[in-house]
């Protein structure tokens, strides 16, 4: 292990921890802006992060101690995988550990204790957010995969810093199948965040909510991490997208510490112009019954496969 | 992908398009977008076919252009427009199977036409000769559209989509049909039409609706049942 793969690792996941929440940010204050409300600071996550972690904890009686590990595990969780996605640059050595599909898993082992923490309880609506998050989840992770699929099948490699390297370093040309799974991984992106078509981050309806639900009995620092969670996996996944589609400005194997830095603007910049694009298209959708959600996602399945067999039948 | 032509990277994203329209025209609920669709198709093979005359520099592909464009992106949507106007006809009743099994089903149609069209594509000696299983595809999803539809109308557009089917698949194989077969399509295309739009008013007139699922039953069954073909269909 090279020092620089050692920074480019470090830099990655602290950036990752500090910038993610800041993200959230951005889009809600695009998502205030587009709705023509008066937007909250950016930096209103961190301050309810602050607020959540100096109050004291109250769980729910009668809960396991999976409930009061789930936090972490969650955490834990979205961190490692902050530090196999290639953000900045593809030298990273937690990579060797897992690949794109190991990721794929590490996120469904989130969602399996999360699941399970809101089940655990016994709460009617901890039950109910449970199993329609298992729902959008057991539809949405196999597109994801032909998502992943399709990029591994045209750059040759699981791997996904090598995939991003590959992509970022070939001859521009059209790609069909890159275009289709794009919209396939954006179409999961909203579901697994759960996002506007599929869920309303806003809301405290509890009829119609799926991820808040889950944290109904969370309170103090556990609520934190949760929420902290939360906002890294969005960041998580806008990484995936870049790392799949735009993966220009990462810095390489071959780059040394200038083009690392040099990767830094271009995150944000790539960041600012997703979470403006994450906003508009929650602002010009409606959020779907929960019934439409398998249609949902069965259109974002079909968009991969379609990808993967136009990339099998014409090259591209 | 590196060292292909340009243009026959546009070609390529044409035929992909192509066939992802298809799959939302088998998704598409509302019959107005069905008939916007078809527009769509109709311009993507008017756009296929001119960059194609223009790699290969055969003058009748423009003849053909020509053609298409007048014909499927013009003077076919107007006048199914116009149809849904007269009728009163802008929704679809639900298809027979869900939405989600009909894309599933889709793409095992598609798998399919690809692995049939392999052959054929692998003997075929021109530059878009892999478009051929994309057309075969948008051929069968089209009979998918047409099977899991009940109105006449939606029939129709699945009819009109599979001519576009079959035009696209003769282009990649051969580069266009000689002359004289494609006039002799396009006016059997024209009349069909204009003969079904006449068939839709004499439907609605015996039997109030355009569901074909009335042209199933027999006239003694229709009788028992609803007193009467004219009664037994409420919705148009």
């Amino acid at each position: 292990m090279t020092p620089m793969a050692l920074i480019t690792q470090l830099l990655q996941i602290v950036s990752a921890l500090a910038a993610a929440p800041l993200f959230i940010g951005w889009v809600n204050q695009c998502r205030a802006w587009l709705g023509n409300r008066s937007a909250p600071s950016v930096w209103l996550p961190y301050r309810s992060l602050r607020k959540l972690f100096h109050k004291e904890a109250v769980i729910a009686e009668g809960a396991s101690p999976l409930f009061r590990v789930t936090p972490y595990v969650v955490f834990g969780a979205m961190t490692l995988a902050a530090a196999i996605i290639p953000s900045m640059g593809t030298r990273l050595p937690l990579t060797l550990a897992a690949d794109a599909i190991a990721l794929v898993g590490l996120l469904a082992t989130a969602r399996v204790f999360q699941s399970l923490a809101a089940i655990d309880i016994g709460t009617a609506f901890g039950t109910l957010g449970a199993r329609r998050e298992m729902m959008v989840g057991f539809l949405a992770e196999p597109a994801l995969l032909m998502v992943i699929f399709v990029a591994s099948l045209i750059s040759a490699t699981t791997a996904l810093p090598a995939i991003a390297e590959s992509l970022a370093t070939r001859s521009f040309g059209l790609y069909p199948s890159l275009a289709f799974t794009a919209v396939a991984f954006t179409m999961v992106l909203l579901a697994e965040n759960a996002r506007i078509p599929i869920d309303n981050p806003a809301t405290h309806l509890e009829l119609t909510m799926i991820h808040e639900a889950q944290l109904l009995e969370y309170s103090a620092r556990h609520l934190a991490l949760m929420e902290w969670a939360a906002a890294l996996k969005l960041f998580n996944y806008a990484c995936i997208g870049f790392a799949l589609f735009v993966p220009w400005g990462v810095s390489t194997r071959a780059g040394g510490p200038a083009a690392l830095f040099a990767s830094i603007p271009l995150l944000a910049l790539k960041l600012m112009v997703a979470g403006a694009a994450l906003a508009v298209i929650e602002t010009v959708s409606a959020k779907l019954r929960v019934f439409r959600a398998p249609e949902f996602l069965g259109f974002a399945f079909v968009f991969a496969v379609l990808g993967l067999l136009v990339h099998l039948l014409l090259g591209a | 992908m590196a060292g292909v032509p340009i243009d026959l990277q546009l070609l390529n994203l044409c035929a992909a398009l192509l066939l992802l329209l298809s799959f939302a025209m088998l998704a598409q609920r509302r019959i107005v977008n069905l008939v916007n669709l078809l527009a769509l198709q109709g311009a993507l093979l008017l756009c296929a076919t001119l960059l194609l005359a223009w790699r290969t520099g055969q003058a009748h592909l423009y003849v053909s252009a020509l053609l298409t464009l007048a014909l499927k992106v013009l003077f076919l949507p107007w006048l199914l427009h116009r149809l849904i106007r007269r009728l009163q006809v802008y929704w679809d009743s639900e298809p027979l199977l869900n939405i989600p099994v009909t894309m599933l089903a889709g793409l095992a149609v598609v798998v399919f036409a690809f692995g049939l069209a392999q052959p054929i594509s692998a003997l075929g000696s021109t530059a878009t000769r892999n478009s051929i299983g994309i057309a075969l595809a948008v051929v069968l999803l089209s009979f998918i559209t047409m099977i899991t539809r009940r109105k006449a109308m939606s029939q129709v557009v699945g009819f009109l989509s599979m001519e576009n089917g079959l035009f696209f698949g003769a282009m990649s194989a051969t580069y266009g049909m000689p002359m004289v077969v494609e006039f002799g399509v396009a006016l059997d295309v024209l009349v069909a039409v204009l003969v079904l739009g006449v068939f839709f008013f004499q439907i609605r007139e015996q039997f109030d609706s355009l569901d074909l699922q009335h042209l199933e039953k027999l006239r003694e069954e229709a009788a028992a049942a609803g007193g009467g073909g004219n009664t037994s269909g409420g919705d148009n």
